[in-house]
């Protein structure tokens, strides 16, 4: 879990922060604090699908399983859990 | 329509023929068929003419018979005849036809209120021998630009700011990196801030004395807002409607006064239809219209563009725009500018004036300003959503009205409704703020604030740019209706700050052509400011009334057709998917450290994210545009900045020249 937290973290920080700032706890929301537009969700969407082999389902996409560090490892770790 | 320059030598008293004239020089693509320079002891004044009314005797700098009283002038005084019709009835002789004359001589008989009489577009100095008086203005909307530099021998103005560095090298060419951090928020500078430090304007609706020895700047006007009753029965409607109406034909009307033929841009929208109709209306033979189209028709309007000129029955010009040819022209696009700018939207205009210039046309009237004082912007239906929805934070269904929102935009679209939601979530404090309504579009800019270097960021650490804008609002601001104060926002910074100039005045001066703007005459604003909210959007119809006024006159599908705000492809501009060699360049770590505004490693991230194709997110393509801008002003105007030419980049990415 910590693992991946971390490789989530590092995604964010990369690719919608350039590296900037890692100023943001495991739990705020990545569209409350401007982290990700709302424009940037389907990139997110594609990384997470790409990175872990999974499919995200259009009634997935909701915040509740992608819009912090905490939500996101938990859906991954579930999806990646039923996908085994 | 003109360029004007001057200087005030305060300390010698004797001004330096030479140095005006290099001033003037810099603006030469503002008016390419005459200038002038007077000077007298420590005043010089210069002038460069796009001829228009009174093509033989409207010769600038102009003084009255006397002698006594010296202009030069940029912009129309549309409502001049019938100024010039009052005066000769007091007794006043005018020896031209020309809209100057009468200025000046509103000037003598009403000193500095004569501005309050003026319907028109206009940035001019008079220089009164009598008083040894210097007396600047710039219109209410903010349509015309005036920029000044104060030194510590002098005061020097011109219509733009490249004009300033032109005439001295005393000037610290710098950027200003306090307005970065407003751009990078709000999208422009607040008046008197520029983009260069030590570079202000006159804000929109202000005058500047310079009277022994002291400078005072004035406001003589402001958009207001007092809205008379809340009413908006069909009898109501058809009465205010029937207002409007007459009030917009006869702002089309003055607006075609004009010694030389007048065209009209027609985007496809409400807008600039109904200012073509009523064009059409006033108008004899026939009227020739122009518009932008684009290669991807995720921005293209031509079918809307060809459905309202064969309705209106123009002859319709459009000029096609790719992705290569915005990326092309943009570095020219952002010399005109003179400030970094977040969107490409600027480049199309820029090409669409070469266009109207090459078609042998100098006047052009668009539908500019209607969805400022009409209800039309998207923001506006965002926070009035946001506010509802406030009111009631459990409801479910009421933030499913966000769906509503930018339906343009794709991504955005294929976003659920939670996800809206939570972008446009609304906290208690948000509720508070006086800027509600622009909240999500500031903070959104401000992320790109990431970028800024290390050292910026120190810089401006204790920088506030909330405080800034709190301490430029009127103290009205606080007791209007929240709509209101949401159009005051756009109105007051917005439009002069960026449509009005970026994608106005800069883009068609930079081929000579003049914008007249019928829906920013001060009467409609002024009677768009005693509307009642609700007819400027009713429940979430915008552009209520105005849509009332178009029934009938252009085709009932532009009336209904969703809006469209005009937009441009932005990185796809610049990358295809390389990078063009200018950008690679002026993005390369050597530029960004040698600029030292942006920080490498991130720009090199961003770069490296758009070669890859991923950077689709509004924020990734606000991001590239605004850095890009920024060192393209960085390189045109600090590092090598040539009197009245521009860095041209050529196809080799290592080779760019210096033309004139």
């Amino acid at each position: 879990m910590e693992q991946l937290s971390n490789e989530l973290r590092n995604f964010i920080v990369e690719n919608f922060l350039f590296g900037q700032s890692s100023d943001f706890s495991d739990n705020d929301s990545f569209l409350k604090t401007r982290i990700i537009d709302s424009t940037g969700v389907v990139e997110l969407i594609s990384w997470v699908e790409e990175s872990y082999g999974i499919r995200v389902e259009d009634d997935e996409i909701v915040p509740d399983n992608l819009d912090s560090i905490n939500k996101l490892s938990r859906f991954i770790e579930r999806k990646t859990c039923v996908s085994r | 329509m003109c360029g004007i320059a001057g200087v005030l030598e305060r300390k010698s008293g004797v001004v330096d023929r030479w140095m005006l004239q290099r001033m003037v020089s810099a603006l030469s693509h503002r008016g390419p068929d005459g200038q002038g320079i007077h000077i007298d002891r420590e005043i010089g004044l210069g002038h460069t003419r796009l001829s228009i009314i009174d093509l033989a005797g409207g010769k600038q700098p102009m003084s009255n018979p006397e002698g006594t009283i010296w202009i030069a002038f940029n912009g129309e005084i549309f409502n001049y005849i019938e100024l010039r019709a009052g005066l000769v009835n007091r007794g006043w002789c005018f020896t031209t036809k020309s809209d100057t004359e009468v200025i000046l001589r509103l000037y003598e008989e009403r000193g500095e209120d004569c501005v309050h009489e003026l319907n028109g577009q206009w940035a001019f100095a008079i220089w009164d021998t009598r008083q040894n008086k210097l007396f600047l203005s710039r219109d209410r909307m903010g349509v015309r630009p005036l920029f000044y530099a104060i030194t510590a021998d002098r005061l020097m103005f011109a219509s733009e700011i490249k004009a300033l560095f032109a005439g001295s090298t005393d000037l610290d060419r710098r950027i200003d990196l306090e307005a970065l951090d407003q751009i990078f928020t709000f999208w422009v500078t607040l008046p008197p801030r520029t983009a260069f430090k030590g570079i202000s304007q006159l804000p929109p609706g202000h005058s500047m004395i310079v009277h022994e020895g002291v400078t005072r700047i004035v406001k003589y006007w402001q958009p207001s807002y007092e809205p008379e009753g809340t009413e908006d029965s069909p009898s109501v409607v058809k009465i205010l409607t029937e207002e409007l109406l007459s009030l917009l034909q006869d702002a089309t009307r003055i607006r075609l006064r004009s010694d030389v033929p007048v065209g009209a841009y027609l985007s496809g929208g409400i807008d600039s239809s109904l200012i073509t109709a009523l064009i059409q209306r006033a108008h004899k033979g026939a009227l020739r219209t122009f518009s932008v189209a684009f290669d991807d028709a995720e921005f293209d309007e031509s079918s809307y563009q060809q459905q309202a000129s064969a309705f209106l029955n123009t002859d319709h010009k459009q000029i096609r725009c790719s992705y290569q040819d915005i990326g092309e022209v943009f570095p020219e696009v952002v010399w005109h500018a003179e400030q970094p700018i977040l969107r490409t939207a600027p480049a199309p205009l820029f090409r669409l004036s070469s266009l109207v210039h090459e078609s042998g046309f100098k006047v052009v009237l668009t539908g500019e300003g209607a969805d400022e004082i009409l209800g039309g912007y998207d923001i506006f239906m965002e926070a009035k959503i946001r506010r509802f929805w406030a009111a009631n934070p459990n409801s479910r269904r009421r933030p499913l009205l966000l769906k509503k929102l930018y339906p343009y935009m794709q991504n955005l679209q294929t976003q659920s409704g939670e996800y809206l939601r939570s972008f446009f979530h609304v906290t208690e404090s948000n509720q508070q703020s006086p800027f509600f309504s622009h909240l999500p579009r500031w903070q959104l800019t401000s992320m790109l604030k990431v970028f800024f270097s290390q050292d910026v960021r120190s810089q401006l650490a204790s920088h506030d740019v909330y405080r800034d804008v709190q301490a430029a609002l009127p103290p009205e601001y606080a007791g209007w209706p929240h709509f209101c104060q949401a159009e005051y926002l756009e109105t007051a910074y917005l439009l002069p700050g960026y449509i009005l100039s970026s994608q106005g005045d800069r883009m068609a001066m930079a081929h000579s052509i003049e914008g007249r703007y019928p829906f920013l005459d001060h009467r409609i604003v002024k009677f768009a400011g005693q509307l009642s909210p609700s007819l400027k959007m009713k429940v979430l119809n915008q552009k209520f009334l105005l849509k009332h006024a178009a029934e009938g006159l252009i085709p009932p599908e532009i009336v209904r057709r969703p809006k469209q705000p005009y937009r441009a492809p932005d990185g796809k501009s610049f990358f295809q998917p390389n990078a063009l060699p200018y950008v690679e360049e002026l993005l390369s770590l050597d530029k960004i450290i040698g600029a030292g505004i942006f920080d490498p490693s991130a720009v090199s991230a961003l770069v490296k994210k758009f070669k890859a194709g991923r950077a689709i997110g509004v924020k990734d393509n606000m991001a590239l545009v605004g850095i890009l801008s920024t060192q393209l002003l960085t390189e045109s105007f600090v590092d090598r900045f040539h009197p009245g030419a521009r860095i041209s980049w050529s196809n080799s990415a290592t080779n760019c020249a210096i033309s004139s």
